[in-house]
Formats: structure tokens, C-alpha cells, sequence
């Protein structure tokens, strides 16, 4: 068993994307991972918040690091923006001595302290490299022999760079993908924008991203993609409709959280890992390989 | 005493900040603009930008509607040789532009992230369907009017929460008191 503190971050935890910690949990369980979730958390910080107001977004993920460094476990986290905000934070708050100072001045009048020592790393990092390919590959029931995955990365899960694979041509995820018998396809715009959160406010701009992310997988024969964000999912899954709309396409393809489809390899309960979550349905394209 | 230039005081504000020294070190190669996904919506392009502020443009620059086109991909910083950091300061822009007021005004992009950061702060998590719905009736309900068939497809498929995670009344009140000394820090630098 390996233990680690678990960050599943507000979309994860009670927002859109519940599938992927369904998921997380669920396949996390399979391959002895013990995540065990960080007590009353609070949002990491986020994005917008740090456009807003720099300081007080910084106290917010020092708020969390501080209370996983009681723990002293690894901090693990679903979510590619969650992940950025905290490495970020750590390496700000370690590489300049006065601004630590001044968010632990905030920290204090909530009686913590965070002395930079917790390391933060995403959910594809601990599975790919701590757990491994092999170990993965002995717990599949229902290998996907033949169905063709596009793997997307998205940007924040290899940029900038903290972490575990290359910024711009990663290759876990489609390893990954082999791992569980299934065939990862071509992908050029695979670590490419779907947009972020400017689908909200800018939701042409997003629509124009997310339309040639599609393109870009359909041409190259994926019958469905995959990723490892969720906001990356939303954007792929939810407004797949609108691009269908605005560019007079008709893609159809069904966008899974990377732990939903080892969960379907691993032969689990398709609610254990919240398939009906799904916009675009992914039944019709497992019946022929399942 | 020496008294310091408009140009000088800019782009020590900027160095002061976590990750914003490295500006000076910019070449004006350019391959922060060519890499970035929306520089054709920019007024100014990345690099343009960091040009600006290292004349001391804080007013054009902090008007700029650059930084709120940024999708936060951190292309350009991957890929610049000079190690600088153009994400990080497009956030650092964002978030000065708003401490003077003088954020673009032709995005809902600002809207958006204030109305987010509104709920994260006041709830310490966010509550998606709440911050969506201020959000567009602040923006324009209209557009509210047209996320209708989302928000249903969302409900149908058990994606939308209208009940909000809520942190235990001592973390609530941790946080608070946090974000409260932090307001009176005065910012990052
Ligand atoms: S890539 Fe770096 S060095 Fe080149 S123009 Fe952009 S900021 Fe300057
Ligand atoms: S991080 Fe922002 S400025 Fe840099 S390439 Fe991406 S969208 Fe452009």
C-alpha cells in the first residue's frame, strides 16, 4: 500500500467532474493507493483568483500545503490547475525568504505555519510512475483491444515545468493507454488548449480551441479521448454540441476521464466510476470491444 | 534623495514580484508571441507587452486587453530561451490592473474571474452552478438565457450540484481570518 494526501480540488469534489474522483478512488483502490483526502481543504487558490488578488490567492494554497504538511505525506491531486497552483506556490514561497514571510503573517492569524516541505504531484505522475505500467497492466480484466484513444493532455498537467513528462510531447498518457490494451492514436494538438475557463466569458474563442482539439483526434481515427483535467473534459464533453453548431460538424466523441477508462479496463462497476456522467455517451463505443 | 522615473518605478514593481524579475532578461525574440494560441485577439502581442512595460507603460499596459485573452497555457514560458516567466506576469498584469481599476472593459473575462474569486473567498470552495448563474446575470442575462440547455444537460447527467461543499465553521472561520491579514499586507511585493 502507498499512502499519500488526497487534494481532489472543488470541480472534482462537488462540482462537474465528480466522475474523476468516483474514479480516482475507485482505480486508486485497485492498485493499493491509499488517498486518503486532505481535511477541510479549501479551494487552491485557482486561476481567476490569482488575477484578482495575487496575495490572497497564494494564502489560500498555502492554507491547504500547510495543513497537508501536518500529515507529512505527498500531496496528490486530480486536477491540472489545483497541480500548477501549488507548485507555483511552493516554488515562489521557497525561492523568495521575504514573501514566505509575508504569507506566513497571514497564515499566522489562522494559527498555521507552512514551512515548504510538501510535495505536490498529479494523479497521472503517481499512477504512471509509482505505481507503473506493469503493476497497471496485471489488473486488467477487460483489455480494450482495438479501441483507438486519443490521449490529451491538455497544458497544465506538463506546463510549466514541474514535473514528470515532456512540456510538449508527453508520453505517459499514451503508455498508459497500451498498458490497458487499447491504442493510443496520433494526436499532433494532444498538450494544446481546450480553452480553460475563457469558455465562460469567451466562449467563441474557447469553441474555435475545442473544435480543432476534435478535429485533430478525429482525423487521426480516435473513437474517443481522453484526459486528465477537469476542466479539459468539461470543455471537450460539454460543449462539444456548440461546436457541432458553430462549424456545422458532427462530432460524436465521448471524452472519459483517464481513470474511467482504466476502470473499465479493470472491469469495474460502471456507477464506481460514473460513466453515466458522460454528455457524449460512451456505451455505444464500448459495446464493440467490451 | 533621487527621485525615481515613472519607467523605473514599473518595472521594479514588476521585478518585486514572485517570478517577475526575469523581464529584463527578454531579447524580443518573439517566440512567445509566435507560440501563443491567442495573440491575434491581443492588442498588444506577448511580447509587445513586455516590451511596453519595460518602457514604463503602466497605464497602456494595465489597459491592455492582452492579459485577459490569456488561456494560462504557459506556451510561451516552456519556450522562451530567456527563462521568463510571460503566464505568471500576465497574472501579475491582471491582478494590478484590477487594484487600480482600470481592467479592459470589452471581456467578461475580468467579470468572470471577480465573480469566481467573489466565491472562493466567501466560501473557501467553489459552488459552480451559484458562481455560473452571478456570473452571467452580471455579465448579461441574455447569455444566461442561452446556458439554459447546458445547465439542464448537466443536471440530466448528475453534473450539477446546487448545494454548495461548505468547509467545517472553524476552517470557514481560519480562512477568513487568513484572507483578512492578507488584505492587509498590501499585495504580493
Ligand atoms: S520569448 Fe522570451 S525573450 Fe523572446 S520576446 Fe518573449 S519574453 Fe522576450
Ligand atoms: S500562457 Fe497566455 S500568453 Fe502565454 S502562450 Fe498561452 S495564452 Fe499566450
Amino acid at each position: 500500500m502507498r499512502y499519500y494526501t488526497y487534494f481532489p480540488g472543488c470541480s472534482a469534489s462537488e462540482g462537474g467532474a465528480k466522475a474523476y474522483n468516483w474514479s480516482a478512488k475507485a482505480v486508486s483502490r485497485v492498485l493499493d493507493v491509499d488517498l486518503a483526502e486532505l481535511e477541510d481543504w479549501n479551494c487552491c487558490g485557482s486561476t481567476p483568483s490569482g488575477s484578482v488578488d495575487e496575495l490572497g490567492a497564494y494564502c489560500m494554497a498555502t492554507r491547504n500545503l500547510a495543513l497537508a504538511e501536518k500529515r507529512g505525506l505527498e500531496m496528490v491531486t486530480p486536477c491540472s490547475a489545483c497541480y500548477v497552483i501549488f507548485n507555483r506556490t511552493n516554488t515562489y514561497l521557497n525561492g523568495y525568504p521575504p514573501f514566505k514571510a509575508k504569507v506566513n503573517e497571514a497564515l499566522a492569524a489562522g494559527n498555521l505555519a507552512y514551512r515548504g516541505t510538501v510535495k505536490v504531484r498529479h494523479l497521472l505522475d503517481i499512477l504512471t510512475t509509482d505505481i507503473g505500467y506493469d503493476a497497471i497492466k496485471s489488473r486488467v480484466k477487460k483489455p480494450l483491444a482495438g479501441l483507438k484513444v486519443a490521449p490529451y493532455y491538455g497544458c497544465q498537467v506538463v506546463r510549466p515545468r514541474f514535473g514528470f513528462d515532456d512540456p510538449e510531447y508527453p508520453q505517459s498518457l499514451d503508455k498508459l493507454v497500451l498498458s490497458l490494451g487499447a491504442e493510443p492514436t496520433n494526436f499532433p494538438l494532444k498538450a494544446r488548449c481546450c480553452g480553460g475557463s475563457l469558455v465562460l466569458s469567451e466562449e467563441d474563442v474557447a469553441l474555435d480551441l475545442i473544435h480543432r482539439l476534435l478535429q485533430s483526434a478525429s482525423s487521426n481515427g480516435a473513437e474517443c479521448l481522453i484526459t486528465v483535467c477537469p476542466l479539459c473534459q468539461t470543455n471537450l464533453d460539454i460543449y462539444q454540441s456548440r461546436v457541432n453548431k458553430k462549424f456545422k460538424t458532427s462530432y460524436r466523441l465521448p471524452v472519459l476521464f483517464f481513470t474511467q477508462l482504466m476502470g473499465i479496463a479493470f472491469g469495474l462497476e460502471e456507477d464506481a466510476i460514473g460513466l453515466r456522467n458522460c454528455i457524449v455517451p460512451i456505451e455505444e463505443v464500448l459495446a464493440k470491444y467490451v | 534623495m533621487q527621485l525615481k522615473t515613472r519607467s523605473e518605478t514599473f518595472i521594479e514593481e514588476i521585478c518585486d514580484i514572485p517570478g517577475g524579475e526575469g523581464i529584463k532578461r527578454c531579447i524580443q525574440c518573439g517566440t512567445c508571441t509566435a507560440s501563443c494560441p491567442n495573440a491575434d485577439k491581443m492588442d498588444h502581442t506577448p511580447a509587445e507587452l513586455i516590451a511596453m512595460a519595460r518602457a514604463g507603460m503602466r497605464r497602456e499596459v494595465l489597459s491592455s486587453n492582452a492579459m485577459w485573452y490569456c488561456l494560462s497555457c504557459y506556451l510561451c514560458t516552456v519556450r522562451c530561451p530567456r527563462g521568463i516567466k510571460q503566464t505568471g506576469l500576465m497574472h501579475a498584469f491582471e491582478s494590478l490592473a484590477m487594484r487600480d481599476g482600470v481592467s479592459y472593459a470589452g471581456s467578461f473575462t475580468p467579470t468572470m474571474y471577480r465573480s469566481f474569486n467573489h466565491f472562493a473567498c466567501a466560501l473557501g470552495s467553489m459552488p459552480e452552478f451559484g458562481f455560473m448563474t452571478w456570473f452571467y446575470m452580471l455579465s448579461n442575462p441574455l447569455r444566461a438565457w442561452k446556458m439554459i440547455p447546458i445547465a439542464l444537460e448537466l443536471f440530466r447527467h448528475g453534473r450539477l450540484s446546487i448545494k454548495a461543499r461548505r468547509l467545517t465553521p472553524e476552517g470557514t472561520k481560519q480562512l477568513r481570518a487568513i484572507l483578512e491579514k492578507a488584505e492587509t499586507l498590501g499585495g504580493v511585493t
